[in-house]
């Protein structure tokens, strides 16, 4: 007499694909999937509670690490939530150039994902077609922030340096790289038998259960529902731009691939369009004087020797120390107790030096007023949302980052029951599901 | 008779360099480092170190990639163990190597309280000129024949 | 009508206090309402909201220095979003720390399902009717809820490897 039992099958935590850590513990009988239950938290870094102890300005290398392939985003998203919160506006470049990159961060992400969704179905050249497309955006992202990855190049009040010279040719070439990559992934996988029949049909989910279990973003869009924060409740310049929300209608894996094929493709429209809206900086005032470095400027102010400071310009490299008068107003808000002054202020006289003395030692800084606030923008996942609670004191009382890929982890058991082992894979690729936002 | 020894020692040595089979134990934001020094831009494959295994019993480097909790670390510990002699372990990331800037009760300073560590790639993320900088000391480290065998202390953060 | 003056006209006695600082309209009610509340937020027609956005909690132990106090230590915190109307409104639950416990929403929206138990991880706040309660974030060995005030932020618990110097 035999007896037939199911399996309980352990996926994870170490696992290889580079997702990062989570764990499924799966309920097998033979291939088909009867039950999962998703165990998470192995990447909790505890992002909260170390805002709670640094200053506002200190949480943005956190924020880089939470969606950590799209990090521009989470660092915008920070800086507009403490920005609603003191109630103060950005100039319009700055606001330009938040929506630049934060579109670049939204390509790398979708890039990525769909990379690694098909290097585990195995496709490798997707793979290292995508990686190669993503290093050409991540020049540009090291060309004006100064690193690849994790960037922390947004400020309160505005961003940290203006674009370079020349950045605008520049970004327009590699886009057209970009998009010859895209066309080129196009071809591999669309009308490819084997990735049309792992993808179609699986890991469905119903529109329904997908507002009730609180998704948004591409998976959410994939199931026919067009909601994205861009366009409901837009910020920064989102309502000067021309852009479509691709929507898909089942629900499945190859639903959702097609809407971040399409989303990227609407981004790199996005990026076309700032760039050529964009106005220029403003010049502040007379360029009359010799041009020296910061260093030098510095050197000579301590022998004494500060006659000429006041006409002088000040050179420094844009992507690592910090604005000059030349772009100051053009991408920093006209709050002098939110925004560190101009490098000639700061080493040329006494006031500028205070006033960066204030916002930068411990017990002094940034102080908005008590209350809270909360603030979505559009992540690469969906709605990432900020909520700020603030005592009045230079340290925020409460940082609550709402994780795009929660909920979705949350449903992903209902996506897979009924479906079969290997569905497991192509499913949770394409949920792209990032451990250091999920986690936090 | 040493004499032979110590030339099979060295071809030995010299094999074991360009056949590197890794474990990547990828859990955070080095990984996006990790999987470009995979790719075609900067090569891990010309250094023989392309091919990662996913299983702990068939390869001989682990590579821990990204910020270690203190739920994983028991994880970390079966892994290790389960693979095979003569093995080395790679930090890659400064929140493996030290802990980073993640002071706090989630987080394990620095694995080599927990493992034994060879090499040292810090950098938050590294770029993969670093990565494979630390690859190649590795590939020196492998042809001598050494491991490291000793646990530290945690680092200290008052 | 505003959403604030919608609710407070069908709920009066159970509204501790409103505003709208920055735009968000925010409700503090008592803990006892929670569920009619929320059931009216989600089946009027006029409100309508189909999405749980967030749920999250504040602990508010020596707030400003005690210099604002609070009707109860915790303050649990939704968040709530309504696609058809575009409309978003938040709620806010005073609870005290001798009991902290509220009603879970878990049957009404699905999201409440992970929200509440990172909740209780996280402050130990129970949610009475929830089918799961258990951690989420951190291991089950781990003692003490992580994102109280009077939790250090580096006092570790190992599960293996030496115990630290503090």
């Amino acid at each position: 007499m035999t007896e037939t039992r199911s399996m309980l099958l352990n996926v994870g935590p170490s696992h290889p694909a580079m997702h990062g850590v989570i764990r499924l513990i799966m309920e097998v009988d033979g291939e088909k999937i009867k039950g999962v239950d998703v165990e998470m938290g192995y990447l909790h870094r505890a992002f909260e509670k170390m805002c709670e102890t640094m200053m506002y300005a200190q949480c943005f290398p956190y924020t880089d690490r939470l969606n950590y392939v799209s990090p521009l985003i989470n660092n915008v998203g920070f800086a507009l939530s403490v920005e609603k919160l003191l109630g103060i506006d950005i100039p319009v470049r700055a606001q330009y150039i938040r929506v630049i990159m934060s579109e670049i961060s939204r390509v790398t992400d979708h890039l990525t994902c769909i990379g690694a969704t098909a290097m585990e179905m195995g496709a490798l050249s997707v793979f290292l077609y995508m990686m190669k497309a993503r290093e050409y955006l991540y020049e540009l992202i090291e060309e004006i922030t100064g690193a690849r990855l994790t960037v922390s190049y947004v400020r309160i009040g505005g961003v940290k340096a203006d674009l370079t010279q020349g950045f605008a040719d520049k970004a327009l070439q590699k886009i057209a790289q970009v998009r010859r990559v895209l066309v080129e992934t196009d071809d591999l996988l669309t009308r490819n038998r084997i990735f049309f029949d792992r993808m179609k049909g699986v890991g469905k989910i119903s529109a329904q259960d997908a507002i009730s279990y609180g998704i948004t973003g591409p998976f959410l869009r994939s199931t026919g529902v067009s909601y994205d924060v861009r366009r409901a409740q837009p910020y920064l310049i989102y309502d000067r731009l021309d852009f479509e929300i691709p929507t898909g209608t089942q629900g499945d894996n190859l639903d959702r691939y097609f809407v971040r094929m399409a989303e990227m493709e609407q981004s790199l429209r996005m990026v076309e369009q700032c760039l050529a809206q964009i106005p220029q900086g403003d010049v502040n005032g007379d360029l009359t004087g010799c041009v020296i470095p910061a260093a030098q400027m510095v050197d000579r102010a301590k022998m004494g020797q500060t006659e000429e400071f006041i006409e002088d310009e000040v050179t420094t490299d844009p992507t690592l120390q910090g604005s000059t008068r030349k772009y100051y107003n053009a991408i920093n808000a006209p709050k002098k107790d939110v925004v560190l002054p101009a490098k000639e202020d700061t080493y040329g006289n006494i006031e500028g030096l205070m006033n960066h003395f204030k916002l930068v030692m411990y017990g002094h800084g940034i102080r908005p007023p008590v209350g809270e606030v909360y603030f979505p923008v559009e992540g690469a996942n969906g709605e990432l949302g900020f909520y700020i609670v603030s005592d009045g004191s230079d340290q925020p009382w409460r940082v609550r980052v709402h994780p795009p890929c929660f909920p979705i982890m949350a449903a992903l058991p209902k996506c897979l029951v009924g479906g079969m082992m290997a569905d497991l894979i192509p499913t949770f690729g394409s949920v792209n599901m990032i451990a250091g936002e999920l986690d936090r | 008779m040493n004499f032979f020894t110590s030339k099979v020692n060295d071809a030995l040595g010299w094999a074991r360099k360009y056949s590197i089979f890794q474990y990547p134990f990828v859990t955070a934001c080095c990984g996006m480092e990790y999987m470009a020094t995979n790719a075609a831009h900067y090569d891990q494959d010309r250094f023989g170190a392309g091919f990662p295994r996913f299983s702990p019993r068939q390869s001989d480097v682990l590579f821990v990639v990204g910020t270690i909790s203190q739920k994983m670390a028991p994880v970390l510990k079966t892994v290790y163990d389960q693979m095979c002699e003569p093995k080395w372990v790679v930090a890659f990331g400064v929140c493996t190597c030290t802990g980073g800037f993640y002071d706090n009760y989630a987080t394990v300073m620095g694995i080599d309280t927990i493992i034994p560590v060879d090499i040292y790639i810090p950098g938050c993320p590294p770029r993969p000129e670093n990565v494979i900088d630390g690859l190649i000391k590795l590939q020196e480290k492998i042809r001598k024949g050494e491991q490291a065998r000793t646990l530290y202390a945690p680092s200290g953060h008052k | 009508m505003t959403l604030l003056q919608t609710v407070q006209e069908q709920f009066p006695q159970d509204i501790i206090e409103t505003h709208d600082f920055r735009g968000d309209e925010t409700l503090i009610i008592r803990a006892s309402a929670l569920r009619a509340v929320a059931e009216f937020l989600k089946e009027m027609p006029r409100m309508d909201f189909n999405f749980l956005m967030d749920l999250t909690a504040v602990d508010y132990l020596s707030f400003a220095g005690g210099r604002l106090p609070k009707e109860g230590r915790f303050e649990v915190v939704y968040h709530f979003f309504s696609l058809k109307h575009n409309h978003r409104i938040r709620i806010k639950v005073p609870v005290d720390d001798k009991n902290p416990e509220v009603d879970s929403l878990c049957d009404l929206w699905a999201s409440a399902n992970w929200y509440e138990r990172e909740v209780w991880d996280m402050f130990g706040i129970r949610f009475r009717g929830h089918p799961n309660l258990k951690r989420i974030l951190m291991y089950e060995e781990f003692q003490g809820h992580a994102l109280r005030k009077d939790y250090p932020v580096n006092k570790r618990q190992p599960l293996i490897g030496p115990q630290t110097h503090d």
